[in-house]
């Protein structure tokens, strides 16, 4: 349990690197709270408060904070133990969605990204495309954001970066058709992975979402099985919106699991809890920077405990 | 943005003002709720608390429990203290310093800098006419400064020219010396985004600033961010100094707590707000107007000056005579369609509008969005010229050849044939009335009435603010057109929209509106 490997740790101080200042503030309160005093229900209260501004949500940070108090109510208890406890509820609800992405034997392998604007798809696609090339697959990028201006030429630079084809069209063209020919070039070349990016869309938009379903159904049109993932890309500095966008881009286009961008800010991405809690979707990465290999697993225990701010 | 936190409070303080006395512990039940909704809605938790602590000190007290309608008077504490956290009146940009102006551009990656300096300098270019040039300090992301050079030739606005390998203050420095010596009046910097906890580039923002010394200094902030919204905003005020807020994404779902989180934090206005991906999606902030919103007391102002710039007046007045005639035929309904879509279809007037908020959601479950006014647009377009004219006409066969000409089914076309007829009676018998509600109503469907001028759109603006408010919220005025029946009878919807441009224009027109103003 306390030998970590060493990728791990690698994870580990990445993230404490960028969860640093939010983890002194949350284990800074938790500590402020308990130091000399028993659990009671004032002090439940301000647990439950320092998880709803990890943005855990109302709802979710109500039952932690009230799994905390089961059994321990009235006790008197350390600051070190509050925050163990606070870190394990929180990894029993982060466990179960702390799954990898599997490419599967599926060739090629089809992942959709999908997200609102501004939550990192082209960078987690460079970063992603980077990782599987280092796996030593045959990666192909499809440049589906057609409509913001230069994500195009960022994908390819990307590409370039990482040696893998883009297939792009010019700037305004339909992103379904181009989407038809990605898959298209990607089976004529036997490629392994094939990452689809898409324009940033809001949920709420019907007609983008329209097309976003339209993206979804041509593609399935060359190959039935496909997309094989569908990866929403949430930013961590999200509110509890992110609850509607995982529902509505599920429901439009079958999200499989999550990527969490840009945890190297203050934001603590405590929307991932409330999730979980709510949707089950699995929880593949988490981007902690911007260099091409800031993009790594994510484990329930070390989110769990970046969360409740225990170092080390 | 803000619907669902309105509808949230709406239901509580609905079940206040239904209260006669109120105790100091009904209050408090309230006020629980009222912060649960607040947190929900992503305002930060010790905003929250300043926020609570504040209505609670103006709540519990003689004024309220002695006051004849207590729960009115808790409504109207949040109102204004809801007015208060978001400013107190509208702070556009200011460019009142010796050109070229230099404004500059900070914010979090991906909160939408690029997108809102071109938004801007389009703007500044066409509305203001200023001659802007706009420039990206961006070398971090890639083909961040060839974004913002598309984005130029979109708005036509000149961008600074690249040259590879300079560093962010030198490019802010260079970008200055090309506004003297072309002359222009403002210089737009677009810097890359950057997260606080990177001292760095925090420090880049600094250096920036001291090379070009900017007039305004924007945090461009996402609409949707939850509980750090207070962390950044008040990271970028203490290192850069801000002089304002542009929030982004205000199009989008979010309950838009992060506005009233950053502005309490920093005491720095909102300037503008994003609400599209349109280069011309950018529009004041106006605290006033949002804050009825969010009490569900709707945006009324809003919806006039939009109906004001989006429908041709003159063709207005023909359609209104015509319907007083009761000439009302299926052509003028699919030009009443038209308008609605370019204002942005019914849930973009239904947010706008007192006490729409709640029904917005019947609607969109009953998915009437916008696919409805297209296919009926779609309907009446594949019809001849005489049916539109004599709807009689159609019988079984005519519909099933317009079904397969627009892609639809008999059954819609015979739903739309209803609406209109429905509509077109309505508006005999308006024209016919002379007194009551309904001549307010028929005056406000444009008998008679012109487009607005801009001295009847301040008055109002002014007669708005103070009217509405008292009122409880989620209670239509009684005349409101079609509202009352709006569900069930949708039909009855587009019937208001003909006349807009005539609200206000016969003096002492607003007074005379039904519910407007006077109303309690």
């Amino acid at each position: 349990m306390n030998d970590k490997p060493d990728d791990k740790r690698n994870w580990w101080q990445r993230l404490k690197g960028g969860l640093a200042r939010t983890s002194a503030s949350i284990g800074g309160a938790l500590t402020d709270l308990v130091s000399k005093r028993k659990l009671d229900a004032a002090m439940l209260d301000e647990i439950e408060e320092v998880l709803i501004r990890a943005d855990l949500g109302v709802d979710v940070a109500h039952r932690i904070a009230a799994a905390v108090g089961k059994d321990r109510y009235d006790k008197a208890i350390s600051s070190d133990e509050v925050k163990a406890v606070v870190a394990a509820e929180v990894e029993k609800v982060m466990a179960p969605v702390a799954k990898p992405l599997e490419i599967g034997t599926d060739k090629p392998f089809v992942v959709l990204v999908v997200g609102v604007n501004g939550s990192g798809k082209t960078t987690t696609i460079g970063k992603l495309a980077s990782k599987l090339r280092a796996e030593g697959r045959a990666v192909m990028l499809a440049a589906g954001d057609t409509f913001r201006a230069a994500a195009i030429e960022q994908l390819k630079i990307w590409g370039q970066r990482v040696g893998a084809p883009v297939i792009a069209r010019e700037a305004g063209s339909d992103s379904a058709g181009l989407a038809f020919d990605a898959v298209q070039a990607a089976k004529a070349q036997g490629t392994d992975v094939l990452l689809i990016d898409t324009a940033g869309r809001l949920q709420n938009r019907a007609e983008l979402m329209d097309e976003l379903t339209k993206v979804v159904r041509v593609i399935k049109k060359v190959e039935p099985s496909a997309p094989h993932a569908v990866l929403l890309v949430l930013d961590a500095t999200v509110g509890q919106n992110a609850l509607s966008q995982v529902e509505v881009f599920t429901r439009i286009a079958g999200v499989t699991g999550l990527v969490m961008t840009k945890l190297d800010g203050t934001a603590r991405g405590g929307i991932l809890v409330a999730i979980a809690a709510k949707f089950g979707l699995p929880v593949h990465f988490v981007g902690v920077g911007e260099g091409v290999d800031d993009l790594e697993p994510f484990t329930a225990k070390d989110f769990a405990r970046a969360i409740a701010g225990i170092d080390g | 943005m803000f619907e669902s936190l309105s509808e949230k409070l709406g239901g509580i303080l609905d079940r206040l003002t239904r209260r006669g006395a109120l105790s100091e512990a009904d209050v408090d039940a309230a006020l629980r709720e009222v912060r649960r909704a607040l947190l929900e809605a992503d305002v930060a938790l010790e905003v929250v608390h300043s926020f609570i602590d504040e209505v609670r000190k103006h709540a519990v007290g003689a004024t309220v429990i002695k006051s004849v309608t207590p729960g009115q008077m808790v409504v109207k504490i949040v109102h204004d203290q809801l007015i208060a956290m978001l400013g107190a009146s509208a702070d556009p940009i200011n460019l009142d310093a010796p050109a070229p102006v230099a404004v500059m551009m900070v914010g979090l990656q991906g909160s939408g800098k690029t997108t809102t300096t071109a938004k801007l300098a389009r703007r500044l270019s066409q509305q203001m006419r200023r001659k802007v040039l706009m420039a990206s300090l961006d070398v971090r992301r890639p083909a961040a400064m060839e974004q913002l050079a598309v984005l130029g030739r979109q708005v036509e606005v000149d961008t600074l020219p690249i040259v590879e390998g300079q560093q962010p203050p030198q490019i802010a420095r260079r970008a200055l010396e090309a506004g003297r010596l072309g002359g222009y009046d403002v210089v737009l910097l677009d810097t890359a985004g950057r997260t606080t906890l990177d001292d760095a580039m925090m420090a880049e923002a600094a250096e920036i600033k001291a090379a070009a010394n900017p007039h305004e200094i924007l945090l461009v902030a996402d609409s949707l961010t939850g509980q750090d919204a207070v962390n950044l905003a008040r990271a970028f005020d203490q290192r850069v100094g801000l002089t304002g807020i542009v929030l982004t994404r205000v199009d989008g779902d979010g309950r838009g707590g992060a506005a009233l989180s950053m502005r309490a934090v920093t005491g720095k206005p909102i300037k503008l707000i994003g609400t599209g991906e349109k280069m011309d999606a950018l529009e004041d902030f106006h605290p006033q107007r949002i804050a009825d919103r969010i009490l569900g007391m709707g945006d009324i102002i809003s919806l006039v000056e939009k109906a004001a710039a989006t429908i041709d007046a003159e063709h207005a007045m023909r359609v209104a005579e015509k319907m007083r005639k009761g000439a009302f035929d299926l052509s003028d309904l699919r030009s009443q369609l038209a308008q609605m879509q370019s204002m942005g279809g019914m849930a973009g007037l239904m947010g706008m509008m007192p006490g729409m908020a709640k029904m917005k959601s019947q609607l969109a479950s009953a998915n009437l969005d916008e696919r409805v006014l297209k296919r009926q647009m779609a309907i009446i377009d594949s019809m001849t010229p005489k049916e539109r004219r004599v709807p009689d006409l159609l019988k079984a066969s005519r519909k099933k050849r317009i079904a397969a000409g627009s892609g639809t089914k008999p059954e819609d076309i015979n739903r739309l044939l209803k609406m209109h007829r429905q509509m077109a009676d309505m508006m005999k018998a308006m024209g016919g009335a002379k007194r009551g509600p309904m001549a307010g109503l028929a005056q406000m469907m444009g008998f008679g009435g012109g487009a607005p001028s801009p001295e009847d759109m301040a008055k109002l603006a002014q007669q708005m603010p103070g009217g509405i408010p008292g009122s409880p919220p989620g209670t239509l005025p009684p005349g409101f057109p079609g509202a009352s029946g709006l569900p069930p009878t949708m039909p009855g919807m587009p019937a208001k929209f003909p006349g807009m441009p005539g609200l206000g224009g016969r003096p002492p027109g607003l007074g005379s509106l039904p519910g407007f103003g006077k109303k309690k």
